[in-house]
């Protein structure tokens, strides 16, 4: 027997996309292989990696955890979207920067993480950024140039601000 | 080299593309493919008596199930022993899918494959598989002692055992010079498992293109060009039909270089027998119970020694736990045996291994690779003998340094290439010197009388080690100029967030006098080259870094030859800088390079404004000769393989001061700082980064990873909540200096680095420990709550 389908509509990256899903959809996998967005990267499974963060109305989520159906007509943001155009964002280019990423597959979730981290502390104190950081793994960096690729992105922010 | 890239810390080329999400990993491809999943043993132990599929066939979706016995010829017979070695006397290998008996949990039974991967779950768990079940073998020192056999046919569970030994100058045997030593010490040394646990996993894709007989695999591997051989040969398919490509890989380690995975050879197999793309990725769970595990050693040690500390004989005996399968051969105990004497002069060594079968998980190299064992040996070693003369640790360590002057220096020992085990350089009194000031080791007594006043307990903890790198046999490059004034620039070895992309496109950049944006890397690709070892052992750097710059000066040479006959003057007074030949000291006389290319390709016909240069009517060719003369080829490209005597040694020394709670026994380092040696550095910032990541699993085996398996063989926490691999909150920062000893082997001095930053964190941390505790620590990884019982048991 075929198994039933939902039809959902998400705003992912300012775009209104329609799919037809099955309920127990992770919402990583629909916004994977149902949307064609591969940049959120699905690490365990199990909601402790973090690779999969995406920002659901803003704020970081994890979307391995999250059945598709459950955000039905709410906005996502992925990697995809944080960049204005061709021009990376300021995270982004303070992670390129301060060489903040090796393997890069873990690099979408701190991305997401630190992008809505800094919106709402855009001056963190170091404290901030390890408490900040610390519910995604990386295996290559050992974190420390993310740590400076944060405090780099503030930097960056409010110069352009 | 006219323009300074190499040793620059230039920004990765990478990473635009994997900071906006158009990275492309192994499960980013293929959305069309059928998925593939296992039904994985759930026993450690056991016979398969029948597998019943009935329940799954009516599953919507379901493509196909197959068992070991729907596997054809070659695929039905065990994997392949990647490395066989004489003292391996009985390397055992697993099939594709388990026949008649399970040896692990996780050991793949069926292979479903359908619509998607929840479908393909679906299936798998409506197929029964009848069990008898068979008294497991857990824990390397209850299977050396054992009745009860992991394989029938190996007695003792013993795999191989090996024996080095170098006797004293004077010709004693270890054991003798220990005897007659004025000091002597024994005891038992014990170190976990962990792994290498990437956050990608592992991951196959395959296409069939029926119409021209061809394969294609994406693997997320360590080398694609094995790959592609071995699935040719397990397939029965001609090599130029097939073709292997390593995409974006989200970390390696060490897991990815084991080659061919069962689902490697199954994927492939089952896309063209279906005529289907098939893809299978790896779930965590899967990781943790069927791909490779590392690091479980008990190792046993007896050491003589002199008033000073000079270590006059060491003898080492180990078990080492090899899980339950050896498609790797021995490598990593043979790395722990020969790497042990680290950057000591030792008056005799004598050390003796067995590679023991458990039921549990396969152990093949996990970053390091047998030496964080060796150095936690030696080290500890080191510290004792320091404490039971009463003597600094740093100068027992210096007592026994090789010196400066005696490079090459002989080991005595065969190392994991098969040949001698030589350093090539390094300078070790240097490195600890440079050490003791970058933590400040004289003043921490100090220090640490301070903090005890304050109540803190604080220790301070050293740890040494060389670290044979670039082994062979070889790799190649290949470098080509189009007309355009690209450079493409191709190595057959893998990149897993290592910045390839970035060095090699740094050495060709500076090599052959070309603006960076200029040239483009291909990394692990058999369409683009097809002969290459692989991604390990910290040699990507050494190997492909000089082949490609020795296929630079290739192209560099016969680009100077053509520009010479161009510009009318001496190859000899030609040089390229921006991508111009021109004449040293006379800016006028130039030729680009992309012209240099054009007239390196004799042409009939005038594809585009650039190219009419090249063709027959266009004057100033010599009718005296062939358009390509003999020994010449068309095309501005060349193509060179390094292959080194033997490995480069790469050296390093850390430091760490670690806290721990006087009431709860919690473990916190305060400072680590590493003193690194690889040679000429190509990007400090990309080799920073190394060492940075190197610390932090050093840090997660110390104090966090480990794999716990209860008496069943079940691994109780095959998960990232369980297994506790280390966040931001539990690294230290990583203070780094660098000191550069060139390596004399090869044209670009380079060492590995890869590995370094892992290998010795163990060692620090115990030694930090003690030095705070003052009681010894002789197992790693500590948790608080061990240390806590140690605590316990020294009052």
């Amino acid at each position: 027997m075929a198994e039933r389908t939902h039809d959902i509509t998400l705003v992912v990256n300012g775009t209104v996309r329609r799919a037809a899903v099955p309920g127990r959809r992770l919402l990583s996998d629909c916004l994977r292989h149902d949307l064609g967005l591969t940049g959120t990267h699905v690490g365990c499974e199990h909601g402790v990696c973090g690779c999969c963060t995406v920002l659901l109305d803003g704020e970081p989520v994890r979307s391995c955890l999250t059945f598709a159906v459950t955000v039905d007509g709410r906005e996502i943001t992925t990697v995809e979207g944080l960049a204005d155009g061709e021009r990376m964002s300021p995270v982004q280019r303070a992670f390129a920067e301060c060489h903040g990423l090796q393997c890069g597959f873990c690099t979408p979730g701190f991305l997401c993480t630190v992008t809505a981290l800094l919106r709402d502390n855009p001056v963190p104190t170091d404290e901030e950024v390890l408490e900040g950081i610390s519910g995604n793994l990386c295996r290559c960096t050992g974190y420390q140039n993310i740590v400076k690729a944060v405090h780099r992105a503030a930097e960056i922010m409010a110069e352009e601000s | 080299m006219t323009t300074k890239l190499f040793g620059e810390p230039v920004r990765r080329r990478e990473d635009p593309r994997l900071l906006t999400g158009r990275g492309r990993y192994l499960d980013d491809l293929g959305r069309d493919a059928l998925a593939a999943a296992f039904v994985r043993s759930p026993h450690a132990h056991a016979v398969i008596r029948d597998i019943d599929v009935s329940a799954a066939l009516d599953v919507d979706g379901l493509v196909a199930i197959y068992t070991w016995e729907d596997l054809p010829d070659r695929l039905a017979e065990p994997l392949p022993l990647l490395i066989p070695h004489p003292a391996l006397t009985h390397g055992r290998t697993a099939y594709p899918l388990a026949r008649e008996r399970v040896r692990h949990v996780g050991e793949p039974v069926v292979m479903v494959v359908a619509r998607d991967r929840y479908v393909a779950e679906d299936a798998c768990a409506l197929i029964r598989v009848d069990y008898e079940l068979l008294k497991p073998v857990v824990g390397v020192e209850e299977a050396a002692q054992s009745a009860q056999l992991v394989h029938d046919d190996v007695p003792g569970n013993v795999g191989a055992r090996m024996v080095q030994e170098v006797p004293s100058a004077g010709g004693l045997d270890v054991r003798e010079v220990i005897e007659d030593a004025p000091h002597t010490l024994a005891f038992r040394l014990d170190i976990e498992r962990s792994a290498s646990t990437p956050l990608e996993g592992r991951g196959v894709y395959a296409r069939w293109d029926a119409d021209d007989s061809s394969l294609r695999v994406y693997s997320s591997t360590q080398t694609s060009t094995s790959v592609r051989m071995a699935v040719a040969a397990k397939l029965g398919l001609p090599l130029p039909k097939v073709e292997v490509i390593a995409p974006d890989v989200g970390g390696g380690f060490g897991v990815k270089i084991v080659h061919p995975w069962p689902e490697e050879v199954l994927v492939p197999w089952a896309a063209m027998l279906l005529n289907r793309e098939v893809k299978w990725t790896e779930d965590r769970r899967e990781h943790f119970v069927s791909s490779a595990h590392e690091r479980a050693q008990v190792q046993f040690v007896r050491v003589g020694f002199d008033d000073e500390g000079r270590v006059l004989g060491l003898e080492v005996t180990i078990l080492h736990d090899h899980g339950a399968y050896t498609p790797y051969g021995i490598i990593v105990p043979i790395i722990t045996s020969t790497q042990l004497p680290g950057p000591y002069r030792l008056g005799a060594y004598r050390v003796e291994f067995s590679s023991i079968y458990t039921n549990t998980v396969q152990v093949t190299p996990y970053r390091g690779a047998g030496r964080p064992q060796a150095v936690f040996c030696m080290e500890r070693t080191m510290d004792r003998i320091a404490d039971h003369l009463g003597l600094d640790r740093t100068a027992v360590r210096a007592v026994n340094f090789i010196q400066p002057e005696e490079f090459p220096y002989d080991q005595g020992l065969i190392f994991q290439d098969g040949r001698p085990l030589i350093y090539d350089s390094g300078d070790y009194p240097e490195s600890l010197r440079m050490l003791k000031e970058l933590i400040g080791w004289d003043s921490f007594p100090a220090e640490k009388e301070r903090a005890a006043a304050e109540g803190r307990r604080i220790g301070i903890g050293v740890g040494c080690y060389v670290e044979g790198t670039g082994v062979g046999p070889y790799e190649g490059g290949h470098v080509q100029v189009t007309s355009d004034g690209r450079v493409h620039v191709s190595t057959g070895l893998t990149s897993q967030g290592q910045g390839h992309e970035t060095a090699f496109a740094q050495i060709a950049a500076a090599e052959l006098g070309v603006p960076l944006e200029r040239v483009s890397v291909v990394t692990g690709d058999t369409r683009r080259f097809g002969y290459a070892v692989g991604t390990f052992a910290s040699r990507a750097a050494v190997m492909s870094g000089n082949a490609i710059a020795l296929a630079c000066r290739k192209v560099r040479e016969k680009a100077l030859r053509i520009a010479a006959d161009a510009l009318e003057a001496d190859p000899r007074d030609l040089e390229i800088t921006d991508g111009m030949v021109h004449v040293a000291g006379t800016p006028g006389a130039a030729i680009p390079l992309a012209t240099v290319a054009v007239l390196s390709n004799p042409l009939r016909y005038a594809f585009d404004e650039e190219a009419a240069r090249a063709t027959q009517f266009a004057g100033a060719a010599s009718f005296d000769r062939p358009p390509v003369p003999e020994g010449d080829e068309p095309g501005l490209e060349g193509r060179d393989y390094y292959s080194p005597i033997r490995s480069t040694f790469a050296s390093g020394m850390h430091a760490a001061i670690v806290e721990t709670d006087p009431l709860t026994a919690e473990i916190r380092i305060l400072r680590y700082a590493v003193v690194h040696d690889c040679g000429n550095l190509i990007n400090p910032m990309i080799v920073e980064g190394q060492i940075h990541g190197g610390v932090a699993q050093g840090v997660g085996g110390a104090l966090y990873e480990r794999m716990v398996y209860d008496g069943h063989g079940q691994l109780l926490n095959a998960s990232f909540m369980d297994f506790l691999m280390p966040y931001a909150t539990e690294v230290p920062h990583v203070e780094t200096a660098h000191l550069e000893t060139p390596s004399p082997l090869n044209p670009l001095g380079i060492k590995g680095a890869g590995e370094a930053g892992v290998i010795p964190v163990s060692a620090v941390i115990a030694s930090a420990i003690e030095d705070a505790e003052g009681i010894p620590i002789d197992k790693m990884p500590i948790s608080p709550s061990e240390l806590f019982d140690l605590r316990r048991a020294a009052s």
